[in-house]
C-alpha cells in the first residue's frame, strides 16, 4: 500500500461523515413532531379506527364471512397514519404488500367499501373482485394491495419513476416487510433509485416476524435501515409505535426526497399482535412476548396518554371510541347487507379495450 | 346485551375443528386480546382470542368437544358498555332505515331476502337455541361455501393394478403421504435435503414437512428467507454439485419469482452440456386455486411447466400417486416440478403398506373404467371426474376416467387407448382453458385419434378470467360437475 493510499481509520472517517447518516442524525436531534392537541386528537382517532375496523374484520372471518387470507394490521396502525400525515394528497403515491387495510384507512377512504371488499360484495372497492390482499384506490394514490411478496418494491420506485419522469413533485411511500426486504428485487430497485434519484421512500415495516419465522433467522443484516448503504441510500431507523416520532422522520425523509436528492430508507420497529393471517398456530413466540408490547408500547394508549396530558377529557375519548366503533359497526353492516357482484362481473375488467 | 361467540374459521379450508380447551370459566372477566380457547384444526392449534372485553357469560361447547362445525355458538359473553354506542346513535331505527345507518350489532344475518330480522336478538339466542341449532348450523354452511367447495369429492379412485395383489391398505391423507416419502428418501439417500420457506420450524405452511426437522436437523430441513428466486438457484446449482435438493415452494404462484432458474438453469443443463451436467432437483409445493385467496394466489402452473423440454411434471391426485410419485421424482436424474394441491392435501385415501412404494413417472392411471365416453383429467380435476362419473353412471353412461399423473412426459398411449375403447373424450382441468394440458390432450386427438373420434373432444376448464375474491364469481369461475356432465351428454349427443 503507497502512502497516497487513505489509511483504514481515514475511510473509517470519510464513511462517518458520508451523508447516509444525516438524516437519522437530523431525526436524532429532534425526534417528535409537535401535533396540537386537535391534531394528536385526529391520529388518535384514526389508528383507533383501523384498531376497531381491524377487530371487526376478525370477527367477520370468524363468521365465515370473509374469506381466504386476511392480514390484520392491529399494532402497526401509528406506521400508516404516521408517514401518510405527512404526504400531500392527491399528488404523493402509496403502495404497499396484503396487509393493507390499515394504509386505506388512514387514507380516510370510507370503511364501508373497504370492509364490503372483504366480504367480496358489489360496492366493495374493487367490486369484490380483488378481496382483502387486493385494494386500490386511484383517486387517493393508494396502488394497492399486493398479494407477492417484495412486488410491491419495484413497483413503487416505478410509480416514483412516474413522478420524477412528469416532473410533478410527488413522491412515493412503498411499504414492506422485514421478510420481503430479504428479496432480490428490493435490492435492484435500491440501485435503480439511487442512481436514478428516485422520489421514493422505502419503508420497511419491522413487525419482527415474517410469518413464524423472526427477523434473526431469516436476516444477516437485522438492522434493515443499514442496508441501503451499498446503494448509498441514507437510513432511518425509527420507533414505528410512537405516531409522532413517524410523523417527524417523515417529514425529513420527505423533505429529503422531494428535494430531489434520490431515495431514504426508513426502518420502522413494530409489532404485529395478531397472527400472521387468520390462520396462525402462534407457536413461534411467546403470549407474554406479544402481551407484553401490547401492555407497554402500545401506539394508542401511548397517543391517549399524552393526550390526557395535554387536558383532553376522558370523556371525550370515550366520545371518539363510540363514533368509531359505530362507524365500523355500520361499514359492517354495509358489508354484510350489500350483494353479492352481479354473475357478468366474473368477465368485465379482464382486459380494458375490446378487440 | 349478550354477545354469541361462534366457532371461528381459522383457516380458508376449516369447516370444523376440535374445541380443544377452554382457557377463561364463566364469570371471567376478558378483554381484547385475551385467548378464549385452543382450537385444533387439521393444520395445527390455535389460539382463539376475544375481540372485545366483556365477561364471559356461558361456555356453550364443553371443552374437547370434536367437529365443532364453524358458526356454532361456543360461548355467551355478557357485554359490557356494548349498548352505550347503539343507543345513542339511533334510538329506534325506522322501520325502513338504510342498512348503513344501523348500529352495529353482532346480529344474525339476514339472509334469503324478506323480512331481515333485526330486531329481538336476545329471543333468538335462548328461546329458541336448541331447535335452532340445526337450522343455523346450515345457514353458517351456506355462508362458508365457496367456489373451491365444488372441488370437493368423496369419491375413490378404483384400486391401482400397480399395487401388489393382497398388500395390506391403510388410510392416509395426501400430506402424510408426501411427508413420508420424503421422509423415507432422506433416510435412504444422505444427499436428499429440503429447503424452503417454513419447512423446518414451523413443520411447513402446510404442514407438509411435519416432523422432518426433528428427525432430520437443521442441516438438511432449512428454513430460507423469502428469497424464493435465490433458493431455487441455490437448489438448482447444489444438485449440479451432486446433492438431491428437494425445493418447497409455499405455493407455486410465488415459484414465478423463481421461474427463472427452473426454466433456464434446470430444464436445459443437461441439453446444453451434452448430457454432462445433471440437475435431478425436485420443485415441488400446492398450485392451483385454494378457498377465496383470490387472482395472486390461484393459478395452475401445470401447463406452463409441461411446455418446457427439459422437465419432468407430475402433478397426481390421490395418496397412493403422491406418495409414490414423489419418490420416484427425488429418484429421479431429471429435474422435476412436482404439484400438489392445497385442497387435496387433507383427503384421505387408500395407501399400499410397502416398504418401497415407488411408481413410474409418465403412466396415467384409469381411476374408474367405462365404455361410454372417456373424461381426461389430473390433481384435483380427478375427484370432480369421478363424482361426475358416479351420477352418469346412474343415466346410464358409463364413463372412463384417466388420471395422467404424470403432465410430462404425458401418457399419450393410455388416451389414445382409452379413446379407441370410447370413442368420446371431455378434458377436465382446474386451470385457464387456454393453452392448457386440455389443448394438449385435444390435439393429440385430432393429430392421432382422429379415426376412433364420433364426437369432437370437449375441455371443462374455469373460466377464461383472473379468479375472482367474490364468492358467487369464484363459483362460477371454476369447474364443478354439472359443467362435467354437461359436456359428457354433449360428445354423447344426449
Ligand atoms: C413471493 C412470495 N413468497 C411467499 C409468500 C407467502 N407469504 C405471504 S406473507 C409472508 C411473510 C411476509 O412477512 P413480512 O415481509 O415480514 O411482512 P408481514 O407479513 O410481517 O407484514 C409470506 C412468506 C408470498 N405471498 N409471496
Ligand atoms: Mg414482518
Amino acid at each position: 500500500m503507497s502512502n497516497a493510499e487513505p489509511s483504514p481509520s481515514e475511510i473509517a472517517e470519510r464513511e462517518e461523515d458520508f451523508a447516509l447518516h444525516s438524516l437519522a442524525e437530523k431525526h436524532a436531534a429532534d425526534r417528535r413532531y409537535k401535533a396540537s392537541k386537535e391534531e394528536l386528537l385526529h391520529f388518535y382517532e384514526q389508528m383507533l379506527l383501523i384498531r376497531r375496523f381491524e377487530e371487526k374484520a376478525g370477527q367477520l372471518y370468524g363468521l365465515g364471512l370473509i374469506g381466504g387470507f386476511c392480514h390484520l394490521y392491529i399494532g402497526q396502525e401509528a406506521v400508516a397514519v404516521g408517514l401518510q400525515s405527512a404526504l400531500k394528497g392527491g399528488l404523493d403515491s402509496v403502495i404497499t404488500g396484503y396487509r393493507d387495510h390499515g394504509h386505506m384507512l388512514a387514507y380516510g377512504i370510507d370503511p364501508k367499501v373497504i370492509m364490503a371488499e372483504l366480504t367480496g360484495r358489489h360496492s366493495g372497492i374493487s367490486k369484490g373482485k380483488g378481496g382483502s390482499m387486493h385494494m386500490f384506490s386511484v383517486e387517493h394514490g393508494f396502488y394497492g394491495g399486493h398479494g407477492i411478496v417484495g412486488a410491491q418494491v419495484p413497483l413503487g420506485s416505478g410509480l416514483a419513476f412516474a413522478h420524477k419522469y412528469r416532473e410533478d413533485g410527488g413522491v412515493t411511500l412503498a411499504y414492506f416487510g422485514d421478510g420481503a426486504a430479504n428479496q432480490g428485487q428490493v435490492y435492484e430497485s435500491f440501485n435503480m433509485a439511487s442512481l436514478w434519484k428516485l422520489p421514493i421512500i422505502f419503508v420497511i415495516e419491522n413487525n419482527q416476524y415474517a410469518m413464524g419465522t423472526a427477523v434473526s433467522r431469516s436476516s444477516a443484516e437485522t438492522h434493515f435501515y443499514r442496508r441501503g448503504t451499498a446503494f448509498r441510500i441514507p437510513g432511518m431507523q425509527v420507533n414505528g409505535m410512537d405516531v409522532l416520532e413517524v410523523r417527524k422522520a417523515a417529514e425529513i425523509a420527505i423533505e429529503h426526497v422531494r428535494g430531489g436528492n434520490g431515495p431514504v430508507l426508513m426502518e420502522l420497529n413494530t409489532y404485529r399482535y395478531r397472527g400472521h393471517s387468520m390462520s396462525d398456530p402462534a407457536k413461534y413466540r411467546t403470549r407474554e412476548e406479544v402481551q407484553g408490547v401490547r401492555e407497554k408500547r402500545d401506539p394508542i394508549e401511548h397517543a391517549k396518554t399524552e393526550l390526557m396530558e395535554m387536558g383532553v377529557a376522558e370523556a371525550s375519548l370515550k366520545e371518539i371510541d363510540k363514533r368509531v366503533r359505530a362507524s365500523v359497526g355500520q361499514a359492517a353492516d354495509f358489508a354484510e347487507s350489500s350483494p353479492e357482484p352481479d354473475a357478468s362481473e366474473l368477465y368485465t375488467d379482464v382486459l380494458v379495450e375490446t378487440y | 346485551m349478550p354477545v354469541e361467540v361462534k366457532m371461528p374459521a381459522l383457516s380458508p379450508t376449516m369447516e370444523e375443528g376440535k374445541l380443544a380447551k377452554w382457557l377463561v370459566k364463566e364469570g371471567d372477566e376478558v378483554s381484547s386480546g385475551d385467548v378464549l380457547a385452543e382450537i385444533e384444526t387439521d393444520k395445527a392449534t390455535m389460539e382463539f382470542e376475544a375481540v372485545d372485553e366483556g365477561k364471559v357469560g356461558k361456555l356453550v361447547v364443553p371443552e374437547g368437544t370434536d367437529g365443532v362445525k364453524v358458526g356454532t355458538v361456543i360461548a355467551i359473553m355478557a357485554g359490557e358498555d356494548e349498548d352505550v354506542s347503539e343507543a345513542s346513535s339511533s334510538p329506534e331505527p325506522a322501520p325502513q332505515a338504510k342498512a348503513d345507518e344501523q348500529p352495529a350489532k353482532e346480529k344474525p344475518k339476514a339472509k334469503k331476502g324478506g323480512a331481515p330480522k333485526v330486531e329481538e336478538p336476545e329471543k333468538d339466542l335462548k328461546a329458541d337455541e336448541s331447535k335452532a341449532d340445526k337450522a343455523s348450523e346450515k345457514d353458517d354452511k351456506a355462508e362458508l361455501e365457496t367456489g373451491t367447495t365444488q372441488l370437493g369429492s368423496d369419491i375413490k379412485p378404483a384400486k391401482s393394478d400397480e399395487v401388489p395383489h393382497g398388500v395390506n391398505m391403510k388410510t392416509a391423507t395426501v400430506r402424510e403421504a408426501l411427508r413420508d416419502a420424503m421422509a423415507e428418501e432422506m433416510r435412504r439417500d444422505e444427499r436428499v435435503f429440503i429447503m424452503g420457506e417454513e419447512v423446518a420450524e414451523y413443520q411447513g405452511a402446510y404442514k407438509v414437512t411435519q416432523g422432518l426437522l426433528e428427525e432430520f436437523g437443521p442441516k438438511r430441513v432449512i428454513d430460507t428467507p423469502i428469497t424464493e428466486y435465490g433458493f431455487a438457484g441455490i437448489g438448482t446449482g447444489a444438485a449440479m454439485g451432486g446433492l438431491r435438493p428437494i425445493v418447497e415452494f409455499m405455493t407455486f404462484n410465488f415459484a414465478m419469482q423463481a421461474i427463472d432458474h427452473i426454466i433456464n438453469s434446470a430444464a436445459k443443463t443437461n441439453y446444453m452440456s451434452g448430457g454432462q451436467m445433471r440437475c435431478p432437483v425436485v420443485f415441488r409445493g400446492p398450485n392451483g386455486a385454494a378457498a377465496r385467496v383470490a387472482a395472486q394466489h390461484s393459478q395452475n402452473y401445470g401447463p406452463w411447466y409441461a411446455s418446457v423440454p427439459g422437465l419432468v411434471v407430475i402433478a397426481p391426485y390421490d395418496a397412493s400417486d403422491a406418495k409414490g410419485l414423489l419418490k420416484a421424482a427425488i429418484r429421479s436424474e431429471d429435474p422435476v416440478v412436482f404439484l400438489e394441491n392445497e385442497l387435496v392435501y387433507g383427503r384421505s385415501f387408500e395407501l399400499p403398506e410397502l416398504d418401497d412404494h415407488v411408481l413410474p413417472i409418465g403412466k396415467a392411471r384409469i381411476v374408474r373404467e367405462g365404455t361410454s365416453v372417456t373424461i381426461v383429467s389430473y390433481s384435483i380435476g380427478v375427484g370432480v371426474s369421478l363424482e361426475a362419473a358416479e351420477k352418469l353412471a346412474g343415466e346410464g353412461i358409463e364413463v372412463e376416467v384417466v388420471d395422467l399423473r404424470t403432465l410430462r412426459p404425458l401418457d399419450k398411449a393410455t388416451v389414445l387407448e382409452s379413446l379407441k375403447k370410447t370413442n368420446r373424450m371431455v378434458v377436465v382441468e382446474e386451470g385457464f382453458p387456454v393453452c392448457s394440458i386440455a389443448s394438449e390432450i385435444i390435439t393429440i386427438c385430432m393429430e392421432e385419434g382422429f379415426d376412433d373420434l364420433d364426437a369432437p373432444v370437449l375441455r371443462v376448464c374455469d373460466e377464461d378470467v383472473p379468479l375472482p375474491y367474490a364468492a358467487n364469481l369464484e363459483k362460477a369461475a371454476l369447474i364443478d360437475v354439472d359443467r362435467v356432465i354437461a359436456a359428457v351428454k354433449k360428445v354423447c349427443y344426449r
